[in-house]
């Protein structure tokens, strides 16, 4: 099952390992996948919303089990509780069942030829003078030395990998959020097809409340806060406060607790080393506004498979030539998403009365097209207006 | 100087880990575990907690 070498050695069997680890193999290379979990999926680390178009555009032929729950789209409220539905074909998604979904993603990368090893922690990288050539790992219990032409770093926001080969990654607060969700079952949805968002800087500074349904009675109810804002007042209390302010929610039973750090930002201009790539969460490919990092880091793992394959073709894996994988991510990707955390830049510092405003003007078309980058010149013009309005307000016009 | 956490409150989401600035902590049996040479006592971890199962400690023994 084991051997002592392989071309490509992935760490973490999230979406982005298990799709690098499979585009790795369709084309041809020697691939072994470590996950550190008994069970690959789980603990289940998000909201698990995906949506159509990303599923079409990445030909996502996933069988039933992945999915929890077909959605129309979203409804969103305003501090005031000004509610504006997004409901179009463009909205259209899911909620998946993460602990499947995450498992079959892994199973596809082993049908297309990679070895994949649960229970397998690495805990270093083995280095060769200035390249990293392989992983030291507590595999199924045995601690092992395996070498490799290229370690890929999908080991998630901690990423040990891309810490051990020494290329800085920790998150700075400013860009991250701190998320905590309970998968609640026994409570009254408004709509079991429509994910619906609740913002507000008292009910959750910098972030928002969601509830994800996953059945006519299940949802993920959840809240990122930012990630400075944690602490005595943690997105947990927040959360429990929220909740009790919801009769229909609060009347459920809490089925499944997770947590933890979510980018929202802090893209990075390089993600690679020598003998190194990283991607997903390690690198924050995540959309900065919803957080969502399923669709990017799958669309990361085509770039990357490409990259990888040709570096090592050539017999050199050095960071010059896997650089490549920054610039075409760059170029595919990183523009789109440095609009979107322009976007969020522009939302995280206006106040809930600021909020409630823009509420009244914008569609949710507006709102859809925001998230994915587009249209903020035209919000920004209309919030100058709005703040013109108030100042000749205050002055008496 | 370094945190000390709530075993009981602790949900090992591992976000305390991506947070430290210094590298000071790693999750060790699924808590994170303090190395407190390293720690800068900056708080960034208590503060990101998404629990509050962080808290900053001054010296050994308190």
């Amino acid at each position: 099952m084991l051997n002592e070498n392989y071309d490509v050695i992935v760490v973490g069997s999230g979406p982005a390992g298990a799709s690098t680890a499979k585009e790795c193999a369709k084309r041809g290379l020697n691939v072994l996948v470590l996950d550190r979990n008994n069970e690959i999926g789980t603990p289940k680390r998000c909201g698990e919303g995906l949506s159509d178009n990303s599923v079409r555009l990445l030909k996502l032929d996933m069988p039933s089990r992945c999915i929890a729950q077909k959605i129309d789209g979203a409804i969103v409220y305003a501090p005031n509780g000004k509610k504006i539905e997004i409901k179009f074909e463009g909205a259209k998604g899911y909620v998946l069942e993460r602990k499947m979904f995450d498992k079959w993603l892994a199973m596809e990368a082993a049908r297309a030829g990679a070895t994949v090893i649960a229970k397998s922690e690495v805990t270093d990288v083995l280095k060769n003078g200035d390249f990293v050539s392989g992983v030291k790992a507590n595999i199924l219990g045995e601690e092992k030395e395996i070498n490799s032409k290229i370690v890929v770093a999908a080991d998630g926001v901690e990423s040990v990998v891309m810490r051990k080969a020494g290329l800085k990654t920790n998150k700075n607060p400013m860009f991250v959020d701190s998320g905590f969700q309970y998968e609640m079952v026994g409570i009254d949805l408004e709509d079991p097809h429509m994910i619906v968002l609740y913002f507000g800087n008292k009910i959750a500074p910098r972030g928002y409340v969601w509830v994800f349904p996953k059945g006519n009675d299940v949802a993920n109810v959840g809240i990122g806060i930012g990630g400075t804002h944690g602490g005595v007042k943690a997105a947990k209390h927040y959360l429990d406060e929220w909740i009790k302010q919801h009769p229909e929610i609060n009347k459920g039973s809490i089925v499944e607790v997770n947590g933890g750090c979510i980018p929202v930002g802090g893209l990075m201009k390089n993600m690679v080393g020598n003998g190194i790539l990283g991607i997903g969460d390690a690198v924050n490919q995540v959309n900065p506004i919803h957080g969502g990092g399923i669709a990017e880091s799958i669309k990361a793992s085509k770039i990357a498979g490409d990259v990888i394959k040709e570096a090592l073709e050539l017999g050199d894996v050095s960071s010059e030539t896997l650089s490549k994988y920054n610039n075409r991510w760059w170029k595919e990707h990183g523009k789109r998403l440095k609009n979107v955390e322009k976007v969020r830049e522009f939302f995280e510092k206006l106040s809930d009365e600021e909020m409630n405003d823009l509420a009244d003007v914008l569609s949710g078309e507006d709102l859809a097209d925001l998230a994915h980058g587009k249209g903020l010149a035209r919000v920004i013009k209309i919030y100058m207006k709005f703040k013109a309005k108030s100042i000749r307000r205050k002055v008496g016009f | 100087m370094g945190v000390v956490v709530n075993k009981k409150k602790c949900i090992s989401c591992g976000g305390c880990v991506s947070v430290c600035p210094v590298m000071a902590l790693k999750l060790k049996d699924r808590y994170p575990n303090c190395d407190f040479s390293k720690c800068v006592n900056c708080g960034a971890c208590v503060r990101f907690c998404p629990v509050g199962a962080l808290e900053l400690k001054k010296n050994e023994g308190d």
